[in-house]
C-alpha cells in the first residue's frame, strides 16, 4: 500500500535534485533549463498526488495548466537560448553577468 | 508488499536515478535522453494516481516536443563541453550539502507524520470503465474553459515570440519578391541618354 | 415702481461697464473718438439715472431700495449674491462718482488728446465708475469687497497708465502693496463678520448687532477682545489703506504719476473716500464700539495735521493736491470717530467737487506748462489762464474753508462736532484738526500764489506758447466750480443737520454731537456769518495772510526758514521718513526673511537635505548593496534556496 507521503518524498527528492541541479551548473544553462523542467514535473507529481488523495480533479486541471505554460516557456527559454549564443557566442553562466551592480 | 507497491518503488527509484543523472552528466545530449526517461517513469507513477490523460500527455507532449526541442538545440549549439565541468566539481559539495538539507527538511514536512496513511486514507480505486480524459474534460470545458483558453492564447504567444525572437533576416541571400516585380516600372529599367552622334572623319 | 427701479440701477451700473467693455476691447475698431463718445454716454446715462434716484429717494422721499439681483452661488445655507441697496446715502455717493466721472470723462478728451494709450484710458475709467457704483450701491460685504478690489485695480491699472516710466510702475506697484496691507485688515473684518453674525448681508448684520454686542474673543490666549472693536478696527484697516491714512498713506502721493484726470476722479473724490464711505455704512457696529471710534478719531486727526504739513515743502503742483486730499481725508476720518457720519460724508460730498475742481485745474496748468509741474517754474498764469485762475481760486477758497464755499460747510460742522465728542482722544483731535485749519490755508495759497501770482518763472519759449485751454478741459471746471461754491449752502441744513440720511446712517444718542449742534444751527447765511467771529475762520485767514507774506512779499524768508530749520525742512521733504522706514524694514525686512528662508528652508533644507539628501542616501546605501547584485544566475537561484531553506526551517521548529 502507498500512501501519500511517498508521493510527496519522491517530489521532495525531484524537486531538490533540481534546484542542486541549477546550483550546481555553473556553466551550462541548458541543463539550468533541464532543471527547470524537473522543478515543475516534481511539483505536478504533488498536485496529481493530492487530486488522487482527496479525490479532487481540480488538481489534474492544475496540472494540465502548469504542463501548458512550461511547455510555453521551454519553447521561449529555449529561443531566448539561440539569440542569446547567436550574439555571445557562449551559454556559459559565469560570462553572463550584465545585470552585475 | 503489493504489486502496485513494487511498481511504485521501482519506477521511483528510476526518476530519482534518472533525475541525479540529469544533473550530473557531462554531455547535455545524455542529459535530455536521462530527462526523457525521467518524464517515461513520472508517467507511469501518474498511471499508479490514476491520472492517465496526464501521464500520455507528459509522455506525447514532453517527450514528443519539448525533449526534441531540447535536443535539436543542444545538438545546433557548439559547447565546449570538457570546459563546463571544471566548477562542477569546485561546488559540488556545498551542493551536496544544500541538497542535504533540503532533502531532510521536506522530509520532516511531508513524512509520514503528517500525510501518512492515517491522515489520508487511500481513496477506493474507480470502476473499470472509468474515463479520466472525460471527467477530465467535462470540468476543463465548464467550469475552466476561460483560463483554459487563456492557456490556449499562452500557447500561440509563445509561438509567436519563440519565431520572433530567433526569426533572422540575411541580406545576401537570393530570393524572389514578387510585389517588386509586379510594381516595377519603365523609368526604373531604361534610362535616355542624349548622345552626339560620332563625327565621320 | 419695485420692478422699475430695479431696472434703473441695473443700467446705472451696467452703462459703464459696457462703455469700458467697448471702448477696452473694440478700442482699435471704434477708433478714438468714437471710445470718447460710448463711454461718455454711459457715464451719462449713468449720471442722468442717478441723478433720477436721487430725486425719487432723497427728494421725494421714496422707499429705499434692498434687493438682490443674481445669486452667485450658495454654500451651506450662506448666500453669496450681487444686490443693490440704494438708500439715501448710496443715491448721494452715485450722483457724486457720476458726476465728477462725467466730468473727468469730458475733460480727458482735451487731456489726453495726443495720447497714445487714449482708447485704453477711456475703458479704465468707465471700469472705474462700474466698479465704484458696485461698491457703493452693495447691499453685501461679498460686493462690497468686488467693488472694494476693482477699484484697486483699476488705480493700480491708471497709476501705472504710463507703464515706460520707471516712477510710474513704482507707485502702481508701491499703491498695490500698501492697499493688500489694509485689504487683508478688510478681508479679516469681513471673515469675522461673517463668523459671528453669519451672513454677508447687511440688514441681516445690522439688525443682530444687539446679539454680538458685548462678546467677546480670544485672540491671544488670556486677553479678552471684544468682538465689535476687532471687527470695526478690522475693517478700519481696510478704510485706512483705501483712503490712505496714516500710517498706510505712502501710495497716495507716488499714485500721482497717474495723468491727472485720473488723480482727479481716483485719487481725490471717489476711490479713496471709499474708506469714509465704508464706515459711514457701517455705522450701526462702529456706535458699538468706541475703543474703534477714539482710535478713528486719533488716526484721522494725525493724517488731518501731519499730512498738511508736508504740503508745505512739495514743489510738485500735483503733490501738493495730493497731500492737501490726504490731510481732508483725515478731516472725513476724524469727523467719522467723532460719530459725526453725516459731516464726514457732507465734507466728502463737496470736498469731491472742489478737490476734483482744484485737480483739474492744476491739469490745465499742466496741459498749458507743457506737462511741466514744477511749481518754482511758473507764476503769473492768471494773466494767460483767466478760467483756469478763477476756478482754481474758487477751488482753493473752498478747501481752506471760507464762509459761504461749500467746504466751509462741511468743515467748519467736523470741527465743531469734534469739539463736542467726549471720546478719548478727542482733545488732541480737535486741536489738531483747528491747527490743520492754518496749514491747510497755508499750503493752499502757497500753492496759488507760486502758480497764478508773482514772477513769470518759466522759460521764454513756454511762455509763448501759453494760453487758456480749450473747452472740453475748462468747461468741467465751471461745471465742477458751481457746485464747489453752492453745494455746501444748499445741503448744510438738511445733510449735516437734519435727517437727509435718514436711516442709512445710525448714531446712539450719546454720541450724537450733530444732534447737539443742530439746535445751535439757524440756516445756513447765519452759520456763515457767525463764523466770522470763530477760531478757524481767523486761522484760516492767517494763513491766507502768511502765505501771501512769505511768497509774495518776502520770497526770501522761506528760503531762510530752509536752511536755518533744515532738520525741520529735511524731515518734511523726505515725509517724516515713512518711505524710507517701510523701505529699511518692511521690504528690506522681508527680503531679509526671504533671503533666511531661501538660504536656509529652501537650498539648505528643502533641496540641500530632502531632495538631494534623499537622493544621496539612496545613492550612498545602493553603492553599498549593488556588491551583493553579481548578476550571475546561480547567486540569485542560491538565494532563494536559502530563503527557501529559512522558511521551511520556521515552518518545521
Amino acid at each position: 500500500m502507498i500512501e501519500l507521503s511517498d508521493y510527496l518524498i519522491l517530489a521532495a527528492i525531484m524537486f531538490s535534485i533540481s534546484v542542486a541541479g541549477i546550483f550546481l551548473n555553473r556553466k551550462n544553462i541548458i541543463i539550468i533549463l533541464m532543471s527547470i523542467e524537473l522543478l515543475l514535473l516534481s511539483v505536478n507529481i504533488n498536485f496529481i498526488a493530492f487530486s488522487y488523495y482527496l479525490n479532487d480533479l481540480a488538481g489534474q486541471v492544475f496540472v494540465f495548466f502548469i504542463l501548458t505554460v512550461a511547455a510555453a516557456e521551454a519553447a521561449i527559454g529555449l529561443a531566448i537560448l539561440v539569440v542569446l549564443f547567436r550574439n555571445k557566442r557562449t551559454i556559459d553562466v559565469e560570462e553572463l553577468d550584465t545585470m552585475k551592480g | 508488499m503489493g504489486f502496485e507497491t513494487i511498481v511504485f518503488y521501482v519506477f521511483a527509484a528510476i526518476t530519482v536515478f534518472s533525475g541525479m543523472m540529469v544533473i550530473t552528466v557531462k554531455n547535455p545530449v545524455q542529459a535530455a535522453l536521462f530527462l526523457v526517461l525521467t518524464f517515461f517513469s513520472t508517467a507511469a507513477i501518474w498511471m499508479l494516481l490514476e491520472a492517465e490523460f496526464l501521464a500520455i500527455t507528459l509522455v506525447l507532449v514532453y517527450v514528443g516536443a519539448v525533449m526534441v526541442l531540447f535536443l535539436f538545440v543542444v545538438m545546433m549549439l557548439d559547447i565546449n563541453v570538457a570546459r563546463m565541468r571544471a566548477s562542477f566539481i569546485k561546488h559540488l559539495p556545498l551542493g551536496l550539502v544544500v541538497l542535504a538539507l533540503m532533502i531532510g527538511m521536506m522530509l520532516m514536512i511531508v513524512g509520514v507524520d503528517h500525510f501518512g496513511a492515517d491522515k489520508f486514507a487511500e481513496p477506493a480505486r474507480h470502476a473499470a470503465d472509468y474515463n479520466n480524459t472525460r471527467e477530465l474534460g467535462l470540468v476543463l470545458y465548464t467550469i475552466y474553459v476561460y483560463p483554459f483558453e487563456i492557456a490556449a492564447v499562452i500557447l500561440l504567444v509563445a509561438i509567436v515570440a519563440a519565431i520572433a525572437l530567433t526569426l533572422r533576416r540575411r541580406a545576401n541571400t537570393k530570393h524572389q519578391k514578387p510585389e517588386q516585380q509586379i510594381a516595377v516600372q519603365r523609368k526604373d529599367r531604361i534610362r535616355m541618354v542624349n548622345m552626339k552622334a560620332e563625327e565621320q572623319k | 415702481m419695485t420692478d422699475n427701479m430695479e431696472n434703473i440701477y441695473l443700467w446705472i451700473v451696467l452703462a459703464p461697464l459696457i462703455g469700458s467693455i467697448i471702448a477696452g476691447l473694440f478700442g482699435k475698431q471704434v477708433g478714438r473718438s468714437g471710445a470718447h463718445w460710448v463711454t461718455i454716454t454711459g457715464v451719462a446715462v449713468s449720471f442722468v439715472l442717478s441723478a433720477l434716484v436721487f430725486k425719487h429717494i432723497n427728494i421725494d422721499g421714496g422707499e429705499t431700495f434692498n434687493g438682490s439681483v443674481y445669486t452667485w452661488m450658495v454654500v451651506d445655507g450662506l448666500r453669496f449674491e450681487v444686490g443693490f441697496l440704494v438708500d439715501q446715502l448710496t443715491a448721494m455717493m452715485m450722483v457724486v462718482v457720476t458726476f465728477v466721472s462725467l466730468m473727468v470723462h469730458i475733460y480727458t478728451v482735451g487731456y489726453m488728446k495726443e495720447d497714445p494709450g487714449y482708447q485704453r484710458f477711456f475703458s479704465y475709467i468707465s471700469l472705474f465708475t462700474f466698479s465704484m457704483l458696485m461698491l457703493v450701491m452693495a447691499n453685501n460685504f461679498m460686493q462690497l469687497f468686488f467693488g472694494w478690489e476693482a477699484v484697486g485695480l483699476v488705480s493700480y491699472l491708471l497709476i501705472g497708465f504710463w507703464y515706460t516710466r520707471e516712477s510710474a510702475i513704482y507707485a502702481n506697484l508701491k499703491a498695490f502693496l500698501v492697499n493688500r496691507v489694509g485689504d487683508f485688515g478688510f478681508l479679516l473684518g469681513i471673515a469675522a463678520v461673517l463668523m459671528y453674525f453669519g451672513s454677508l448681508d447687511y440688514a441681516t448684520v445690522f439688525a443682530n448687532v444687539d446679539k454680538v454686542n458685548g462678546q467677546s474673543m480670544e485672540i491671544i490666549s488670556g486677553s479678552q477682545w471684544s468682538v465689535m472693536t476687532v471687527i470695526c478696527i478690522s475693517l478700519f484697516i481696510g478704510a485706512m489703506g483705501k483712503s490712505a491714512q496714516v500710517p498706510l498713506h505712502v501710495w497716495l502721493p507716488d499714485s500721482m504719476e497717474g495723468p491727472t484726470p485720473i488723480s482727479a476722479l481716483i485719487h481725490a473724490a471717489t476711490m479713496v473716500t471709499a474708506g469714509i464711505f465704508m464706515v459711514t455704512r457701517m455705522s450701526p457696529l462702529f456706535e458699538f464700539s468706541e475703543t474703534a471710534l477714539s482710535v478713528i478719531l486719533v488716526i484721522g486727526a494725525i493724517t488731518a495735521l501731519f499730512m498738511g504739513f508736508l504740503g508745505l515743502v512739495q514743489n510738485d503742483i500735483k503733490r501738493v493736491i495730493a497731500y492737501s486730499t490726504l490731510s481732508q481725508l483725515g478731516y472725513m476720518t476724524v469727523a467719522l470717530g467723532a460719530s459725526a457720519y453725516a459731516a464726514g460724508v457732507f465734507h466728502l460730498m463737496t470736498h469731491a467737487f472742489f478737490k476734483a475742481l482744484l485737480f483739474l485745474g492744476a491739469g490745465s496748468v499742466i496741459i498749458a506748462m507743457h506737462h511741466e509741474q514744477d511749481m518754482r517754474k511758473m507764476g503769473g498764469l492768471r494773466k494767460y489762464m483767466p478760467i483756469t485762475w478763477i476756478t482754481s481760486l474758487i477751488g482753493s477758497l473752498a478747501l481752506i474753508g471760507t464762509p459761504f464755499f461749500a467746504g466751509f460747510y462741511s468743515k467748519d460742522s467736523i470741527i465743531e462736532a469734534v469739539g463736542h465728542s467726549e471720546l478719548a482722544g478727542s482733545g488732541f483731535a480737535y486741536a489738531a484738526v483747528l491747527t490743520g485749519v492754518f496749514i491747510t490755508a497755508l499750503y493752499s495759497f502757497r500753492m496759488y500764489f507760486l502758480v497764478f501770482h508773482g514772477k513769470e518763472r518759466m522759460d521764454e519759449h513756454t511762455r509763448e506758447h501759453l494760453h487758456e485751454t480749450e473747452k472740453v478741459v475748462w468747461i468741467p471746471l465751471v461745471l465742477l466750480a458751481i457746485p464747489s461754491i453752492v453745494i455746501g449752502a444748499i445741503y448744510v441744513h438738511d445733510m449735516a443737520f437734519g435727517d437727509f440720511f435718514g436711516d442709512a446712517i445710525f448714531v446712539l444718542p450719546q454720541h450724537d454731537v450733530l444732534g447737539e449742534l443742530s439746535k445751535e444751527f439757524h440756516g445756513w447765511f447765519v452759520m456763515a456769518f457767525h463764523a466770522l467771529t470763530t477760531l478757524p475762520f481767523w486761522f484760516a485767514f492767517a494763513g491766507v495772510a502768511v502765505a501771501w507774506f512769505l511768497y509774495m512779499k518776502r520770497p526770501d524768508i522761506p528760503d531762510w526758514f530752509e536752511q536755518k530749520l533744515s532738520f525741520i525742512y529735511k524731515l518734511l521733504v523726505n515725509k517724516y521718513y515713512a518711505d524710507k522706514f517701510n523701505e529699511v524694514v518692511f521690504a528690506g525686512g522681508s527680503r531679509a526673511i526671504g533671503r533666511l528662508l531661501w538660504h536656509l528652508g529652501d537650498q539648505k533644507l528643502i533641496d540641500g537635505l530632502v531632495v538631494n539628501g534623499s537622493a544621496r542616501s539612496v545613492g550612498y546605501f545602493s553603492a553599498i548593496i549593488r556588491h551583493i547584485q553579481t548578476g550571475y544566475l546561480y547567486h540569485y537561484a542560491f538565494a532563494m534556496i536559502i530563503g527557501l531553506i529559512v522558511l521551511m526551517g520556521l515552518y518545521v521548529l
